[in-house]
């Protein structure tokens, strides 16, 4: 095996018959018949781009969505507020198999407090010559935890038969003890419908901002965003990780990445994102040592492709010189 | 009698005039089952990524928001989209070729690795190509592949939802690693050749 290894190329090739071949020519022809394909392909049909969606987009489009999620950061409800590592410390989206979390084991990394980053904070922003707005967080600041439990509790479930009014943006919510929390919502939607949502969620204390996390984590824990994913074809239960908005192909190459997701163990598993990731991990590892995996390395041999693939027999002996000849016997 | 060299350039000089001569790297003359139609899809995967980095380097020069509001920026976008496209067609059907020729046969085991993370680390170019789009696409992507990377820890570090990271890991450090591969790669496959026919009496690998 060894000896095998050290073989040069010309011991290898050392009697096969050879033909004419200019791999500098076959790459030009590459290049340009690739070159062409892709111009027809771009010109042709374009590439997708559907406009991104901002905090601003959101609260405009759907007011009622959009104050339910904050007022869910404040109850400690939504996704990002119990997210865990690395967010915070909770623990609801924590994957692990027994001992075995990694996600637990890197800890908090991108620190995030879903109450007071997506909503309190920049209410106090607002609050600066707004009386009203800065008495309904007094009060909600001096309230004690059961009260203002009681008032997200109430207002949430106002919030389930709230009225959105499309040509105003605004919403109305049936009479009930939601304390200063309706005052808060209200300047929060106008301030995200302003605009000033967007920058204060990105704004990290710096000039220069290009981490999207804070806006990103809340817009996910709205169901705005899911619902224009699904319009698109793009939730995981339609085999979204490997689709692209509109008829463009995405990621096809996750399409095994993505099957796992759709079937039994990891199909509506807590722990189906660990699961599927060291499943491909496990797979990856496989496909980088075929050459070393008795069965797997011998299924070229069972399916004869190569027969297909090697169809070409050699040239006529004496037709075509080898790379490199066999040695002249050595003079007597 | 032979002298070893010495120095280690004149080490290294030899050995590569030992074992990747550039009547090697180049050479005229091919083994006839070279011909073979198997051995297009390598050559059309190099000429789609020669495209991919050349587009991307017009689009990295102009900026992420560059293709959202122009027209011959979106142009270049498309070229972009399409030879990334064809590179995974082309390089899938090298890989299923090989897979099928088992050319990791007489000590070329390390050509079909490299060729493998060569794959493996594409997926990654393009993942983070697509969360660098700046759409719609990039928003629903980051968003749900986040959960992916935190449940192996990766997300502590390799954070999708991080424009900024991503954005220079795409631009950046996959297309050196890429390039840098499939340039070993390559000088891999012409040190040691094409690899023979499968013997058709044989049942098993080796």
């Amino acid at each position: 095996m060894k000896a095998r290894v050290r073989q040069t190329q010309e011991e290898y090739y050392r009697g096969v018959p050879t033909v004419p071949y200019d791999l500098v020519k076959e790459l030009a022809i590459a290049l340009v018949a690739t070159l062409a394909l892709i111009v027809v392909l771009a010109a042709v049909l374009s590439s997708p781009d559907v406009k991104s969606e901002t905090v601003q987009s959101w609260a405009a489009s759907d007011p009622v969505d959009f104050v339910t999620t904050a007022t869910g950061e404040l109850s400690g409800s939504t996704v990002s507020s119990q997210y865990g590592p690395p967010y915070n410390a909770g623990s609801a989206s924590v994957q692990g198999y027994g001992f075995f979390s990694p996600q637990a084991w890197f800890g908090v990394h991108q620190a995030v407090d879903s109450p007071n980053d997506f909503v309190l904070n920049p209410l106090k922003i607002a609050a600066t010559g707004n009386p009203d707005l800065a008495g309904a967080l007094d009060t909600y600041n001096k309230a004690d935890d059961k009260t203002r439990q009681g008032w997200l509790d109430a207002y949430s479930k106002g919030l389930k038969d709230a009225q959105a009014d499309p040509s105003t943006g605004s919403f109305t919510v049936a009479q009930g003890d939601y304390g200063p929390l309706p005052v808060m919502m209200n300047s929060l939607l106008k301030q995200a419908q302003a605009g000033g949502l967007d920058g204060l969620l990105l704004s990290q204390g710096g000039f220069y901002q290009t981490d999207y996390t804070r806006p990103l984590l809340f817009m996910g824990d709205g169901g705005y965003l899911a619902g224009l994913a699904e319009g698109q074809k793009l939730t995981g239960s339609q085999w979204g990780m490997m689709n692209e908005t509109g008829s463009y192909p995405g990621q096809t190459w996750l399409w095994l990445y993505t099957f796992w997701y759709q079937v039994p163990p990891f199909a509506g598993s807590s722990n189906a994102d660990l699961g599927v990731v060291l499943m491909m991990t496990i797979l990856s590892l496989g496909l980088l040592l075929i050459p070393f995996i008795p069965g797997l390395r011998d299924i070229p041999y069972w399916i004869p492709v190569y027969k297909l693939i090697w169809r070409t027999l050699p040239p006529t002996a004496g037709s075509q010189p080898p790379v490199h000849p066999e040695p002249e016997p050595a003079p007597r | 009698m032979s002298s070893v060299p010495s120095s280690w350039t004149a080490r290294a000089r030899d050995y590569l005039d030992r074992r990747l001569p550039s009547s090697n790297l180049l050479p005229e003359r091919q083994p006839y089952y070279v011909g073979s139609w198997v051995y297009v899809f390598g050559v059309v995967t190099i000429a789609a990524l020669f495209w991919v980095i050349l587009s991307g380097i017009v689009l990295a020069f102009f900026g992420p928001q560059w293709w959202h509001v122009t027209a011959v920026g979106r142009f270049f976008n498309s070229l972009h989209f399409w030879s990334v496209q064809m590179f995974f067609v082309f390089m899938v059907l090298h890989l299923w070729g090989q897979y099928f020729a088992a050319g990791w046969r007489d000590g070329r085991a390390g050509t079909w690795m490299v060729g493998v993370v060569i794959f493996l680390i594409s997926i990654v170019a393009a993942f983070t190509g697509y969360l660098s789009q700046e759409n719609f696409d990039a928003q629903w992507i980051a968003v749900n592949a986040k959960d992916a990377m935190n449940s192996v820890g990766a997300g502590a570090f390799f954070n999708v939802l991080n424009f900024g990271q991503m954005y220079g890991i795409h631009v950046m450090l996959v297309p050196i690693a890429v390039l840098a591969l499939v340039g070993l790669h390559i000088v891999m496959v012409r040190m040691k050749g094409v690899v023979k026919p499968i013997d058709r009496s044989a049942k098993v690998g080796k």
